[in-house]
């Protein structure tokens, strides 16, 4: 098998699951116990706190453990919503976020709250002078993701943030994509609040982290026990925090050599795709990208079809089509960065891992080449393309 | 992704009667690539009015391709009124079922045969009972281009 699908999640490291083991059968007590015997889980989930604090430069007691992404995406905008509810009710974010944000600040919406959504460039860039131009007497919040999970596009959110920040606004990453893939610093890059998920860089499923600058208030979301500073209640996943902090740390360790391998390899897959294949687009920026995603555009070929037989030839991908994500519209970022619907669901977004080698990428060009091939064969619209040119 | 039968996924691998007829007795697209499915079916409909072939050719994701395939398959040898009862019920019972959320990829079949067989009819010039115009054709919405 060859897995290009790392974000949608990662294969657990060995380390990483060493690390966790301890944990599950031995010393499986719980954090806020007071014998001894606790100690140790407690001990291992500070100790978690501070290898994911050093990878994104804060401070151990600004990181809050919540069970992934997505909840501390909602967390960080319903806190601020409410505890900023006497400033104002504006929040800026843009229209390529994930969902986690989107639905949270449709959500919102309903709460009387009034979000601005941001467009993008073609290449799905953020500008930063549209976000400041954005700005009311009533914002709150802005909301910009570091790295799109579909494109890959790496947005300027350093300096997104010291807009926020000359205007005494709070500045909110969703950072999933990006922690342990590329460098991040919470105060360099002006960040009050940031989202990240253990199990995108190699951590396990089902923990992830809100950092939440120091002096900034936050409001419980879980209510219901006095875990985590009294702001985020429910029994610690012990394992799961100690995983997610070994994988910061493998990854603070790696973060220059991973990202470059994959780099590397990452434009050899698309120089070689955007030479060999023809009706080809690349989306999202050509420089400003995640290290290891690639995302192409395929015209008069379908998302789902191509899914299936990369899969019948043992390769995970995966594709904005509306087929993919179960309704009859493609995927809300290819839209905003333009694309008509027809091309948006020929989309193939490739992902690769530090563990990804040149033969994988050569084997999966060479087999993408006689699968395009194949189904524009089938396609009626490359019928009519072909006719109209002929 | 939904999980499909062993008939979809062989008909999707292998399908039946891809391609284009020359000089088709009736030919019906239907769908639009803004939905992400478009189907185009040929018909060698001979002098006693029987389907002597069928052919297609469809963008689309797995399940549009299998129920064109099935399609072809069941109205080959039939008449043109027998082929008016190529269902989409009959497409995805052929086809061992679907997942609900692709069961509109069969309605797009039964819609491509009876595209074909309206323009059959409006060729030759003829009325088939039962059929209706149908209803979606790629030609209203044209593709565009860049």
């Amino acid at each position: 098998m060859i897995y290009l699908d790392n974000a949608a999640t990662t294969r657990v490291r060995p380390e990483v699951y060493d690390a966790m083991k301890p944990y599950f059968c031995e010393n499986f007590g719980n954090p806020s116990s007071v014998y001894q015997f606790a100690g140790e889980s407690l001990q291992a989930v500070d100790r978690a706190r501070e290898q994911i604090a050093a990878l994104l430069g804060a401070e151990a007691r600004e990181i809050y453990f919540t069970a992934g992404g997505s909840e501390s995406d909602n967390w960080a905008l319903k806190a601020v919503a409410e505890t900023c509810a006497k400033k104002g009710k504006h929040i800026i974010t843009s229209k390529i976020e994930h969902h986690a944000i989107l639905h949270t600040c449709e959500w919102l919406e309903k709460q009387g709250c009034e979000v601005t959504y941001l467009d993008v460039d073609e290449n799905g860039l953020v500008s930063p002078e549209a976000v400041e131009a954005a700005i009311r007497p009533d914002t709150i919040l802005i909301s910009i993701m570091t790295a799109n999970n579909e494109i890959g596009t790496v947005e300027p959110i350093s300096e997104i943030g010291a807009i926020a920040h000359r205007h005494g606004i709070l500045f909110h990453t969703d950072a999933v994509q990006a922690v342990g893939h590329i460098p991040l610093d919470v105060r360099a890059m002006n960040i009050d609040l940031l989202s990240a998920s253990g199990h995108k860089f190699h951590g396990p499923k089902g923990v992830g982290i809100l950092y939440c600058r120091r002096g900034v208030k936050l409001t419980p979301l879980i209510h219901g026990g006095a875990q985590e500073r009294n702001r985020r209640a429910g029994t610690h996943n012990v394992p799961g925090i100690v995983g997610m902090g070994k994988a910061a740390e493998l990854a603070g360790e790696h973060l220059e050599e991973w990202g470059q391998c994959q780099a590397s390899l990452r434009d050899h897959l698309i120089e070689r795709v955007l030479a060999e294949i023809p009706y080809v687009r690349l989306n999202g920026d050509p420089q400003k990208r995640l290290p290891g995603n690639a995302n192409f555009c395929f015209r008069y070929v379908e998302g789902e079809s191509l899914l299936i037989m990369l899969d019948q030839r043992g390769i995970c991908g995966s594709s904005g089509s509306a087929c993919t994500s179960g309704s009859l519209d493609p995927s809300h970022v290819l839209l905003a960065i333009g694309l008509p619907h027809e091309i948006a669901h020929g989309s193939l977004r490739l992902t690769l891992s530090e563990d990804t080698t040149r033969e994988e990428i050569d084997y999966v060009v060479d087999e993408l080449k006689k699968i395009i091939e194949r189904l524009r064969s089938m396609s009626p619209l490359y019928e009519d393309f072909l006719r109209k040119n002929a | 992704m939904p999980a499909y039968s062993e008939k979809v996924m062989d008909h999707f691998t292998h399908p039946r009667n891809v391609g284009e007829i020359e000089d088709p007795s009736g030919v019906g697209t239907v769908g639009n690539a803004k939905c992400g499915d478009i189907m185009r079916m040929y018909l060698d409909i001979d002098e006693n009015g029987i389907i002597q072939e069928a052919k297609f050719k469809t963008f689309g994701c797995g399940a549009a391709i299998a129920t064109s395939s099935m399609a072809t398959e069941l109205v080959r040898g039939k008449t043109v009124q027998e082929a008016l009862e190529v269902t989409n019920k009959a497409v995805m019972e052929a086809l061992d079922g679907l997942p609900p959320v692709k069961v509109h990829c069969s309605l797009l079949a039964e819609e491509a045969i009876h595209a074909a067989l309206w323009d059959y009819a409006e060729r030759n010039h003829i009325e088939i009972q039962g059929l209706e115009k149908p209803k979606a054709d790629i030609s209203e919405e044209p593709i565009g281009d860049d």
